[in-house]
């Protein structure tokens, strides 16, 4: 009987764990954050003075300005990227589908802010670009300019979300939809607009409205390009420069909230009640063409264009990291591998800590995300589905906010025995890590379970395992790849994560790499050894990627000789 | 040859129609001649190369050779939405993202008929099918039986000049199959439109077709009216596919002036009256309710009377079907059931009777 009540009992307690957790460290901060913005800051009563105050200020009204207009047109380039990437690959017989696929995972591994540099001293008004361009054309192209240089920066870095989002969406609609439509008569474009572009719409808005929540909540990247009239950097001026009882930083945060939930709203509508998966078996999506001898030159060059656009901030960076000095030059003076020597000598805790907070965080991630994923699936605990929403819930919760919700909420906490505030302590950034990637991870792990028969549990449960073995011996090992994926994904993006670990590092000992890249690149000095430690971050993260590609395909090749466990429920 | 007949049905016209997806030949000669205002079915098993056929004549698919013609008109290659043919695929494929007045009125969009016109013809064939007052409906709001009269009805509202039915039903449950086939036909007859209907099932095709093509390995294997292909298959497959057969190896031969069909284990068949050349190399077909048991009492007028051994039985509610052993083959008879007929026991030695005037002999 005392297994069957713990059966009984384990699954709550750990519920209630995960539910305390999650409201301590995502729900009270942003409702502290939020709440803040509202009150009044000499009298603390609630009062919308800080809003009016916002808006009257006219750096601020410029800085919502350069957001909204930085994120929109992020969103125009990034399709202008996506789109024909998209059509070659779901329209033709292309050798190239295979290399665009694989940009996929570029935004994965290396975030915008890393590459920023390298790419001003590429596109710059005096970089590599510019300098070819006017010795050959007496003329230069303001790439990076301003706001101009933002929008580049993250377009080529975002603009993933929308290729893979668009092309999954193409590549699920029925072959016969189009059939249908030539058989009463449409073709050519007709066609295209008004059955292929309305199918594939929802795909493309999902993938768009991504888009824009990333670029507006960045911090990281105009930091970088020193564009400071944009909203993440003013609530990061604000809080770091004023302090931590200045209400604009709340106010921003409010806005950036907002503006991340539209975006989700908006993808969400977009997606709703519009399952246009509409492939049958044996459909085999649109009909594809063999391109003609013109054709195929014409969508390599496109191809290839992209390509190199794309990887110009990972060929940037490496040639940062081994150059001496780059300056109103195509290319460096000199070629030396000091920068990483330097690097690794002076600089290793950026390294070690980067691999202890991101594996710690990616840990609690695939653990949580794995108990959570277990406790809606496969119990009827009351209320389960909100330990799904508010995990997902960290999705609109920008890193700025989160950030001063950790410093607003937990500054007065101090943590016992080392008698110090828990919002500076090394902890915290890992929590930080955790909370933001959670999703990922609860993503990838829901995904695995609902992989796992009922049945193979029922199995084991009546050949006398209890609940806790049970998840144990079968429904863990059966998770496997989708946990290591989950786990992976978190521990890439939290090795890169910027925007509130730069608010919650409060002693460079206790600074993981993207602080220190960060750190670096304040100085032309330091321009190569952060280029040297951004490389590092790249083969980390590239490495851990790679491994986990290897290890899922390995764990599937096992899996598939004929076990019927995909059984749906 | 002229394919219209009075009323403005059109006939088809197949011929030696070939096709390959690469190296994969589906369609092998394919001569074909289907009359004006006939319900017409492409009846075979999956592979058999049924549905590329239909396909080819809406114009998808791998370009084919030889020739396609609709009435007078040669549309070999013309591109689909140049052949103005009805087709309904087996998916439906209505568009999610339009609701069913939108998916009706699309064909007449794309042929600028007037807005008005639209409105009246969209609000006619919505009533043909039944489901006007679901107009504004999406598909996903809809339940199978009724997607597939929307299928229809944005099918039929332009007018084809032909209609194409790629397995309809295959979609639906069976008493909804049943109650759909009736209606396609009604339909069918209402309009008077020359229909090609594609499936694998051959209680389908008996009971919707006027005639029938049998199709297996890209080649049409016999045409006729079911009927036909079920007393007179040409060969085994067909005598297979159409309902459950016999099919005894051997010789035809002249023994004593009499043609006889003398079977590998010995067993001879008197064949009488029929002309029917000598050769190696035959099979005879007849079906399972053409042999009868015996009891030992009943007059004996059989041609041929055959003992042996019943091995299975199984018991289909209006018959029992046995299997049983006569010498090497193994026969399938079927005996109607009735409250009170006695039945044979598994082991059992039994005494079987053949109108031979049922037997076939088949050369392929």
């Amino acid at each position: 009987m005392k297994s069957i009540a713990r059966g009984h009992w384990g699954p709550g307690v750990v519920a209630l764990f995960l539910g305390l957790f999650l409201f301590v460290f995502l729900i009270v901060p942003v409702v502290k954050v939020i709440y803040v913005a509202f009150q009044d800051p000499n009298t603390g009563a609630l009062t919308l003075i800080n809003f009016v105050d916002f808006f009257r200020t006219s750096l601020f009204r410029e800085s919502f300005i350069n957001s909204l207009y930085v994120a929109s047109m992020s969103v125009v380039l990034s399709s202008a990227f996506a789109l024909p990437l998209a059509y070659f690959t779901t329209r033709f017989n292309f050798g190239g589908t295979a290399l665009i696929q694989t940009l996929g995972i570029i935004p994965l591994i290396m975030p915008p802010f890393v590459g920023a540099v390298a790419m001003l001293l590429l596109f710059g008004e005096n970089g590599s670009i510019n300098l070819l361009i006017d010795e050959w054309f007496g003329f230069t192209i303001p790439f990076m300019e301003g706001l101009n240089g933002v929008i580049l920066v993250e377009s080529i870095h975002y603009f993933p979300f929308i290729l893979i989002n668009l092309s999954a969406a193409l590549n699920n609609i029925d072959r016969a939809m189009e059939e249908s439509a030539q058989n009463l008569g449409a073709s050519g474009t007709r066609l295209f607009r008004r059955i292929v572009f309305p199918l594939a719409m929802p795909g493309y808005v999902a993938g768009a409205s991504l888009v824009f929540l990333k670029v507006f909540d960045d911090l990281g990247t105009p930091l970088l390009l020193n564009i400071n009239n944009m909203l993440a950097p003013q609530a990061y001026l604000r809080i770091t420069s004023i302090g931590i009882s200045d209400p604009m930083g709340y106010v921003i945060s409010v806005i950036l909230v907002a503006f991340s939930l539209l975006a989700l709203w908006t993808s969400f509508l977009a997606l709703k009640g519009k399952d246009y998966a509409t492939l049958q078996k044996g459909g085999g999506g649109l009909m594809k063409r063999d391109l003609g001898r013109w054709e195929k030159i014409g969508c390599y060059a496109v191809v290839i264009f992209i390509l190199l656009l794309v990887l110009s901030p990972h060929v940037g960076l490496a040639i940062l990291s081994f150059g001496t000095v780059w300056s109103y030059a195509v290319l460096p003076d000199a070629y030396t591998i000091d920068h990483y020597f330097r690097v690794f000598s002076t600089s290793s805790q950026y390294i070690t800590n980067t691999l202890l907070y991101a594996g710690l965080a990616a840990t609690i991630d695939v653990v949580f995300g794995t108990a959570i994923a277990y406790i809606v699936w496969r119990t009827n605990l009351i209320g389960r589905q909100w330990l799904d929403y508010m995990a997902m819930g960290a999705v609109a919760v920008p890193g700025v906010v989160i950030g001063i919700g950790y410093l607003r909420t937990f500054f007065d906490y101090n943590v016992p025995v080392i008698d110090k505030p828990l919002a500076s302590w090394w902890v915290i950034i890992v929590i930080a890590l955790a909370i933001r990637r959670l999703p990922y991870a609860l993503r990838a792990c829901m995904a695995a379970l609902q992989q796992v028969s009922v049945m193979l549990e029922e199995a084991a449960e009546n050949l006398g395992a209890n609940k806790r073995r049970t998840v144990a011996r079968i429904v863990v090992p059966l998770m496997t790849g989708g946990i290591v994926a989950g786990f992976v994904t978190s521990f890439a993006t939290a090795a890169v994560e910027l925007s509130a670990t730069i608010m919650l590092v409060s002693a460079e000992s206790d600074a993981p790499l993207a602080f220190g890249i960060y750190e670096f690149m304040q100085s032309a000095s330091g321009r190569g050894p952060g280029a040297a430690l951004g490389i590092v971050a790249v083969v980390i993260v590239g490495l851990a990627t790679y491994a986990s590609h290897r290890f899922i395909a390995r764990k599937e090749a096992e899996r598939t000789p004929g076990i019927a466990v995909t059984t749906g429920v | 040859m002229a394919f219209e007949s009075a009323n403005g049905a059109m006939g088809v016209m197949i011929e030696n129609l070939s096709l390959s997806f690469g190296q994969t030949e589906v369609l092998k000669g394919v001569n074909l001649e289907i009359k004006p205002g006939e319900f017409f079915t492409f009846l075979g098993p999956s592979g058999s190369g049924k549905s590329t056929l239909l396909r080819a004549i809406a114009g998808f698919g791998p370009r084919p050779s030889g020739r396609i013609l609709i009435g007078n008109d040669d549309v070999t290659h013309l591109p689909p939405w140049r052949r103005n043919v009805g087709m309904v695929f087996q998916s439906y494929a209505l568009w999610p993202h339009m609701t069913v007045r939108r998916n009706v009125a699309f064909g007449l969009e794309e042929r600028k008929v007037p807005a008005k016109d639209i409105r009246d013809r969209v609000d006619a064939a919505l009533d043909l099918v039944g489901l006007l007052e679901l107009a504004e409906r999406r598909p996903s709001q809809l339940s199978g039986g009724q997607q597939q009269r929307v299928a229809l009805a944005r099918t039929i509202v332009v007018e084809p000049r032909i209609l194409l039915l790629d397995e309809p039903l295959s979609n639906l449950d069976a008493n909804l199959r049943v109650q759909m086939r009736r209606e396609i036909l009604d339909l069918q007859r209402k309009l008077a439109l020359t229909t090609i209907f594609v499936t694998h099932d051959q209680e389908e095709a008996n009971t919707i077709s006027d005639r029938i093509a049998v199709l297996n390995d890209g080649i049409t294997q016999q045409v006729g009216s079911p009927m036909e292909l079920y007393d007179e298959p040409e060969n085994r497959f067909v005598a297979h596919f159409l309902g459950t057969a016999n099919l005894i190896d051997g010789a035809v031969q002249n023994r004593d002036g009499k043609t006889v069909f003398a079977a590998r284990d010995g067993t001879i068949f008197p064949l009488d009256g029929a002309q029917i050349e000598a050769g190696d190399q035959r099979t005879a077909m007849f079906r399972p309710q053409s042999l009868r048991i015996l009891s030992q009492s009943a007059p004996q007028e059989d041609a041929l009377k055959i003992s042996g051994k019943v091995e299975h039985r199984e018991f289909l509610g209006s018959l029992f079907r046995y299997s049983v052993r006569v010498g090497e083959n193994m026969l399938l008879v079927d005996d109607k059931h009735h409250v009170g007929r006695s039945t044979f026991d598994v082991g059992e030695t039994v005494m079987l009777g053949l109108d031979t005037k049922q037997v076939r002999i088949l050369t392929k």
